[in-house]
């Protein structure tokens, strides 16, 4: 019964690596741009949230309202200031600017919110702490069910974007193909800020639960990049949109049962899953190069 | 490179030359420059052995991930895997009885020997599966030991062993094995970019899959520079626990050694071979005016290499050479009119 639970545990857990992962593969599927900035920017999101909530006594949940534009407003302008210079010149000059970018959100945020560890655990009141106990070896916290719905209504709602609505037709139009694209009237730097927008703000929405579920500092960001890009790749670069979430679950489920093998292992575990996945033959779970970001 | 198909016709009105009289002195004159620092430990005070210890530590970082990311186009995030490595190794050996000078040696030896395994699974990656595979390989290495209790697990530990020297002589000792780790993979690293090898890289570097089209061996090629970055970063690893004397797993394992070498390399210039040496003394130099401002000096830092990765992507160096048609040291081929009685420069490649 153990093990059931591990796999529950890990499949809730998996929702919040997905949800972190998906600004992510959005964007590497759209540019092929790592943004090495992810992690920071859903910490960044965590702050933004802490002084709302500094200046309103409210849930964090409400709190992440008036936070969104700010974060689309942020995305828009990183794309068309940043990241639209650096992305005709191959892998190696986004990867290094957002890499840039990262130790300067990471030092910032040190320099304005100093290096005290923080959790947004307490405001979101007993939506963190409750759950419920199906028998006395399973219990099912619920953080970890609304991390999991919110994760699957995001990724549903982006694919539902992707597929049905003129921008989002546009956006799968533009990764496929951006010259052609914009052959046929496509304006591919639009395309380009809008998804970043979307990409920033679904990570600020991983950031909520990231400061909900645990601690967070100024320098969170690269745990967390690194567990939301081992989610991408799991899932298998380039692959749909759904693959990420999955990936993100398998990554959570060998973190938890990792963990019961040996409390310190739960990180070791995931990294291993992660290099085995890689080696294997077609490099990720799912390989479809489908046409979706 | 264009210069080998060209050559039988070319050597008809021209000759091709590697030395030109600039890229001599140049390469005399880094030459003398070694032998001088041979030097300093007798001449100069502690504090300025120590800070070129420092400084001879960057290079080494820099010019190794240069190797990685300038020559063989492979972007690591995780030789700080190397960095953790090559320290812990010499904290091992040292606590097996071996001794710690003879240990930061044995260690270097043993990162490029784990690089080997590691490179075939490593190199069947590209860009970014490669960028961050080698930043995961790092992060589950750094857990991996900070789970052995031997080595003080997550709290650390100290190279004891170094107290039998006095502390001058440990100075001095630290100072000259850097600098001997310093110039060998500096010069390791020209000897095995003006081979034939040297040629296949530059021409993977310029553009891969033209490389492999005409023959190139891309990942040998690759593979030497992994292993090579791999035993440099080791020795930059145990060159810093000699410079420092206690390590713990988080922080020799830290992410910011590559960003340092990040930075270094992209101000200097990526790709080029003095590049990477100049950015290493402007991070020196940086590092020593604004490293008491810790948070603003890595807000700065980080604000530079976007800088330069988005306006400047050659590096100051890389700007220099390209601006000026010089080249300083005698890597490339040189292609120059014979029928005028002296050799004039025509096409630097």
């Amino acid at each position: 019964m153990t093990w059931v639970n591990d796999v529950i545990q890990g499949i809730m857990l998996g929702g919040f690596y997905g949800l972190l992962a998906c600004g992510l593969a959005l964007m590497f599927g759209l540019m092929r741009i790592i943004n090495l900035a992810h992690g920071d920017i859903a910490v960044l999101g965590a702050y933004l949230i802490y002084v709302v909530l500094e200046h309103w006594n409210t849930s964090p949940f409400v709190a992440i309202l008036p936070v969104l534009p700010v974060m689309l407003l942020l995305g828009y302008l990183l794309q068309r200031l940043l990241l639209e210079r650096s992305l005709r010149s191959g892998l190696l000059v986004p990867l290094l600017t957002t890499f840039g970018l990262s130790i300067v959100i990471q030092n910032l945020l040190q320099q304005g919110f100093s290096p005290d560890v923080r959790s947004l655990g307490a405001q979101a009141g007993s939506v963190a702490t409750a759950s419920w106990q199906v028998t006395s070896q399973l219990s099912i916290p619920a953080i970890g069910v609304l991390t999991l719905g919110v994760a699957v209504i995001i990724f549903g709602g982006l694919q539902l974007f992707l597929s049905r609505t003129q921008p989002g037709r546009q956006m799968r139009a533009t990764a496929q193909d951006p010259d052609t694209a914009e052959l046929v009237g496509i304006n591919s730097k639009a395309v380009y800020a809008r998804a970043t927008a979307i990409a920033v703000a679904i990570a600020a929405i991983g950031g909520m639960f990231l400061a909900i579920r645990s601690d967070f500092y100024p320098y969170s960001g690269p745990t967390y990049l690194i567990f939301a890009f081992e989610a991408v790749v799991i899932g298998g670069l380039g692959g749909s949109l759904w693959a990420t979430l999955l990936g993100g679950i398998v990554l959570g489920v060998a973190q938890t049962i990792g963990g019961q093998i040996n409390p310190e292992y739960p990180v070791l575990a995931g990294h291993l899953v992660f290099l085995l996945v890689l080696l294997s033959p077609r490099g990720g779970l799912v390989n479809l190069r489908r046409v979706t970001a | 490179m264009s210069a080998q198909p060209l050559a039988p016709a070319v050597r008809a009105r021209g000759t091709i030359r590697r030395w030109t009289r600039l890229s001599t002195g140049f390469t005399g004159g880094l030459g003398l420059l070694i032998v001088a620092l041979i030097f300093v430990p007798v001449a100069l005070g502690a504090n300025t052995v120590q800070d070129i210890t420092t400084l001879l530590t960057y290079v080494l970082m820099a010019v190794m991930w240069n190797a990685l990311a300038g020559y063989g186009g492979l972007v690591s995030i995780g030789q700080q895997a190397y960095i953790g490595l090559g320290a812990y190794a010499t904290v091992w050996l040292a606590l097996k009885g071996v001794n710690p000078y003879l240990g930061m040696l044995l260690a270097t030896l043993f990162c490029a020997a784990v690089a080997v395994p590691l490179s075939f699974i490593m190199l069947r990656f590209r860009g970014a599966q490669f960028a961050i595979g080698t930043w995961v390989v790092a992060e589950a290495l750094a857990i991996w030991v900070s789970l052995d209790n031997a080595l003080g697990a997550g709290t650390g530990t100290s190279l004891d062993q170094l107290d039998s020297y006095s502390p001058s002589s440990r100075e001095h000792y630290t100072y000259w094995i850097t600098l001997a780790f310093a110039a060998f993979f500096i010069v390791a690293l020209f000897v095995l970019l003006r081979s034939r090898l040297g040629s296949s890289l530059q021409a993977i570097r310029d553009d891969e899959d033209a490389a492999a089209s005409v023959g190139v061996r891309v990942v040998a090629g690759k593979r030497i520079l992994f292993l090579l970055a791999a035993a440099g970063a080791g020795a930059a690893g145990a060159m810093t626990l000699a410079n420092t004397l206690f390590i713990e797993p988080t922080s020799i394992f830290s992410v910011n050694y590559t960003a340092f070498m990040i930075f270094m390399v992209l101000v200097g210039g990526l790709g080029t071979f003095e590049g990477p040496i100049i950015g290493a003394i402007v991070f020196y130099f940086l590092q020593n005016k604004l490293g008491n401002d810790g948070v603003w000096y890595l807000v700065v830092l980080g604000g530079a290499a976007m800088a330069f990765a988005l306006f400047l992507p050659r590096g100051i160096w890389g700007t220099l050479e390209e601006r000026t048609g010089l080249r300083f040291m005698p890597l490339g081929y040189r292609v120059g009119r014979a029928s005028a009685g002296r050799a004039e420069p025509e096409e630097p490649a």
